[in-house]
């Protein structure tokens, strides 16, 4: 066992380099940072001068080398927009992202399981049908236009949510902002989050509908509802908790891709995460910001891997024999 | 049925509570963000309009761009015009309650020229500023320099005493590795003050109670929000949750004149959109034309001139928002009397590529940028199509600004055949653009000609522009411009394009200047109770 785990974290090390290499030399060729920092007449000698204070004229190795050697100190450098270090940053950011991914999680769970339920239990009924073509138009539009247009039908038209921002947050702590404890923070949640949690409420929906019409042709229901069960006890005491199982799997690592994807989202309500500071980064070829973001992004992913490997091995006896077996 | 009403009611108050928002707070999102407080790290137009709410210069720029009194009352120039004496306003604090004195603008001039600026240009590094009393400045120069304190409105004056005290007498270089106290505090002179600062995300101005004068304007506190994307900026100010925005996107204008709520002020900024060729490469870089350079043939450059339909352009492409220019600077910098574009005609351009050796045209490479201009990318597409009509075939690379810059400038070789860029010369003077665009670059060591990717060079047009930098006679130096500018107008050094118009998002409860130079500055806004 011991040995399984240190040959997947290994591995994970390995990913995390890769990315990393892939990351920093992919930088490379998105521009010259020097010229976002920089007015178009600043004299040609200050530009050079920033050139070799930033170490943008050494070889790409060596660059590459002191990357990851402060990236193990988790010193990411300092952004050149801001002139703030960069992990700095991506704290003072993260609490908006990770509520906003919370809160769309969230939104996907309470409303997805029960559209899942209610469309596998009453087939053919008009809402069912609905609701089915609703989770179409959250599969197949894309993300930024869902967003515009709740801005458009709430924001524009009838005035009731914001259409930007976090509303106003309140401090907790040294590093943490939350805009759960205001009326405004909670207002400018709603939109946000059910942008960036449509896509996973549809997901969760027809998997829970797929699965609890698998489970609902097994024989143990069958069983059950000889016995002379109430249905209600049979649909949820027994089909729902057995569907269950794959849509937490499912929900679990759709966290790592809403935290990763909230980037659009962001972008489109300016919600100061750090998916919109990503995007920032990248508009300003702020080479340190993007580098982190990125490796802060596969970590994320490694990680949630790591875990769903190793609980795997915990709960499936047949998996724990072949590692035995090596 | 109860939740219901309950959700009803809630939703109502909380609609109640967006509405009653508090009287003479100007809410106001750009598309940019304001980053280091530092006045002098980036030298950039809204930048520096930012920073012009907390900090001040010796000069200002009123609406009309005329340079007027600020922190200096009033300036002599010596009648050699080697020595212009300030004097200083009396009385007037900084925002930590220090006094202004002769001590910061001395300590300003040092910092502003010091390693790490990106402002040197604003004073010659030979000028020397002498102390004369707590309320006099004399500035002494090696040549006159008629234009001197043409750029002093964005050259900030700082507190000594707060810039010792606070470890920040270097000024911060866009490279900084430390963050630095100056730029996450302000302390200057100027009618707000920074209230907080939360950099790319929001920063709140509070009114200066003990400015040394009456600001025109009516706002007491100002909430500044970057919002990047166009589509959520203009909704923004659609439903009133921001008073003021900038830039509206051109197609949206007419949704936001028609909102009811809110109305778009436009006007021609000074920026010049112009087209350039690599006249100094003896073969196009990108080009079928081999062993020789079409560009340094004017016949070729006129062609191409008379080929483009700027008034298409103009209607198609800008939406009527622009001002064809025939001079490579905007009528309100340099009158445009007595010049007039080459005429749109394109039998005649391909006469005159015929003549000039290309009865079939050519292939060429052109770069545009897509993301720093107002339809940068569109303008450039339109382009490649009147070429086309006369046989020139154009490869068009239009890229995000990162990567035009990186490839067109100077770090990166000028390496370009044919592209668009645009240009407001920071003294909002001619020298400028004969110094810095039409300036040969021949001359190894100085920055003349420095943005002046395909290096047109008339010898005799530097030599005029040597001259106008240091005549302080009015009347003689506007005919020494007009001349030089005929010069390259007629050699058809460029292909100027138009001035593009600004574009800024106001509620119908705020009135708000709008400054030519693309500087929203809040203390001309008035915001009804």
């Amino acid at each position: 066992m011991l040995a399984f785990v240190l040959r997947r974290l290994f591995q994970s090390l390995i990913v995390m380099l890769a990315v990393a290499l892939i990351a920093f030399t992919m930088f490379r060729f998105v521009g010259d940072p020097v010229n976002q920092m920089v007015g178009v007449d600043t004299p040609q000698e200050q530009v050079a001068q920033l050139r070799q204070t930033l170490g943008l004229d050494e070889p790409v190795v060596v660059q590459f080398a002191r990357y990851i050697y402060n990236a193990a100190r988790l010193e990411f450098g300092v952004s050149y927009q801001f002139r703030l270090p960069v992990i700095s940053l991506l704290g003072e950011r993260a609490p908006a992202t990770l509520e906003l991914a919370f809160m769309s999680a969230l939104f996907s769970l309470l409303v997805g399981i029960p559209m899942g339920v209610y469309t596998a239990l009453r087939r053919d009924s008009w809402l069912a049908k609905i609701f089915q073509t609703v989770s179409l138009v959250g599969i197949s539009l894309p993300t930024f236009l869902i967003g515009i247009l709740l801005i458009y039908l709430f924001s524009v038209t009838l005035g009731w949510l914001p259409s930007f921002g976090r509303g106003e947050v309140v401090k907790l702590g040294n590093w943490w902002t939350t805009g759960l404890l205001t009326a405004s923070g909670w207002k400018a949640l709603i939109l946000p989050s059910i942008t960036l949690g449509l896509f996973q409420m549809t997901l969760i929906m027809r998997l829970v509908r797929a699965e609890m019409l698998e489970v609902l042709r097994t024989d143990y229901i069958k069983f059950a509802r000889a016995r002379g069960l109430k249905t209600r006890a049979i649909h949820f005491g027994h089909a729902l908790k057995n569907t269950l199982v794959p849509v937490i799997t499912i929900a679990g690592l759709q966290l790592g891709s809403i935290i990763a994807f909230a980037i659009i989202t962001e972008t489109v309500f300016q919600w100061p995460g750090m998916g919109l500071l990503f995007l920032k980064a990248v508009q300003q070829v702020d080479i340190p910001i993007m580098a982190a973001y990125l490796m802060l992004i596969s970590f994320l992913f490694v990680t949630i891997n790591l875990i769903v490997d190793l609980l795997y091995a915990l709960v499936d006896p047949r998996l724990r024999a072949t590692i035995g077996a090596h | 049925m109860s939740f219901k009403t309950h959700c009803l009611a809630a939703v109502a108050a909380l609609a109640l509570m967006c509405g009653a928002v508090q009287a003479q707070t100007l809410r106001y999102a750009n598309q940019g963000e304001l980053k280091s407080l530092d006045p002098y790290t980036v030298n950039e137009t809204t930048t520096n309009a930012h920073l012009g709410h907390p900090y001040e210069g010796l000069t200002a720029r009123g609406k009309d761009l005329k340079i007027e009194p600020a922190l200096a009352e009033k300036w002599e120039i010596s009648p050699d015009g080697l020595k212009w004496r300030f004097f200083l306003r009396k009385g007037v604090k900084f925002h930590d309650g220090s006094d202004f004195t002769a001590d910061d603008v001395i300590f300003s001039a040092d910092r502003v020229r010091a390693q790490g600026s990106n402002f040197t240009t604003r004073i010659p590094t030979s000028a020397k500023f002498v102390k004369v009393d707590d309320h006099t400045v004399d500035v002494v120069l090696t040549a006159p320099n008629p234009i001197l304190n043409a750029q002093w409105d964005t050259w900030y004056i700082m507190s000594k005493k707060w810039a010792e005290a606070n470890n920040a007498v270097a000024p911060t270089p866009a490279a900084a590795t430390t963050p630095s106290h100056a730029s996450l505090n302000a302390n200057g002179t100027g009618p707000y003050k920074i209230e907080s600062h939360q950099p790319g995300v929001k920063t709140v101005f509070k009114l200066n109670e003990n400015y040394w004068k009456k600001i025109e304007g009516n706002i007491k506190e100002v909430i500044f929000t970057p919002i990047s994307s166009d589509a959520t900026r203009v909704a923004a100010l659609l439903s009133g949750e921001v008073d003021v925005i900038e830039p509206v996107p051109i197609q949206d204008i007419q949704r936001v004149n028609a909102s009811g709520n809110a109305q778009v002020l436009t006007g021609p900024e000074l920026r010049t959109i112009f087209l350039g060729f690599d006249q100094t490469r003896d073969e196009l870089l990108e080009s079928s034309v081999k062993g020789k350079n079409p560009f340094k043939d004017p016949k070729v450059r006129q062609a191409f001139f008379q080929a483009i339909d700027i008034e298409t352009i103009k209607s198609r492409v800008m939406r009527g928002l622009s001002t064809p220019s025939p001079l490579m600077i905007a009528p309100e910098l340099y009158p445009h009397a007595g010049f007039i574009r080459a005429k749109f005609d394109t039998e005649a351009a391909k006469k005159l590529l015929a003549e000039a050796g290309y009865p079939n045209g050519f292939e060429l490479g052109m770069d545009c940028p897509n993301d720093r201009y107002v339809n940068d990318g569109q303008i450039c597409q339109a382009v490649v199509g009147m070429l086309a009509r006369i046989g020139v075939k154009v490869n068009l690379n239009a890229q995000p600004k990162a990567q035009y810059f990186a490839k067109v400038l100077k770090p990166g070789g000028y390496k370009t055949s044919f592209y668009l860029l645009g240009w407001t010369p920071g003294t909002f003077d001619s020298h400028n653009v004969l110094y810095d665009i039409l300036g040969c670059r021949d001359v190894a060591g100085s920055s003349r000609g420095e943005s002046n990717l395909g290096n047109y060079c008339n010898k005799k047009v530097d030599e005029l522009t040597d001259k106008i930098l240091v005549e302080s006679d009015t009347a003689k130096r506007n005919a020494m411009i007009g001349e030089a500018y005929k010069m390259t107008v007629d050699e058809f050094s460029y292909i100027p394009l138009h001035q593009q118009a600004l574009a800024w998002g106001v509620s119908k409860k705020v009135k708000l200047a709008q400054r030519a130079d693309n500087s929203v500055l809040l203390y001309y806004a008035t915001k009804e109770q």
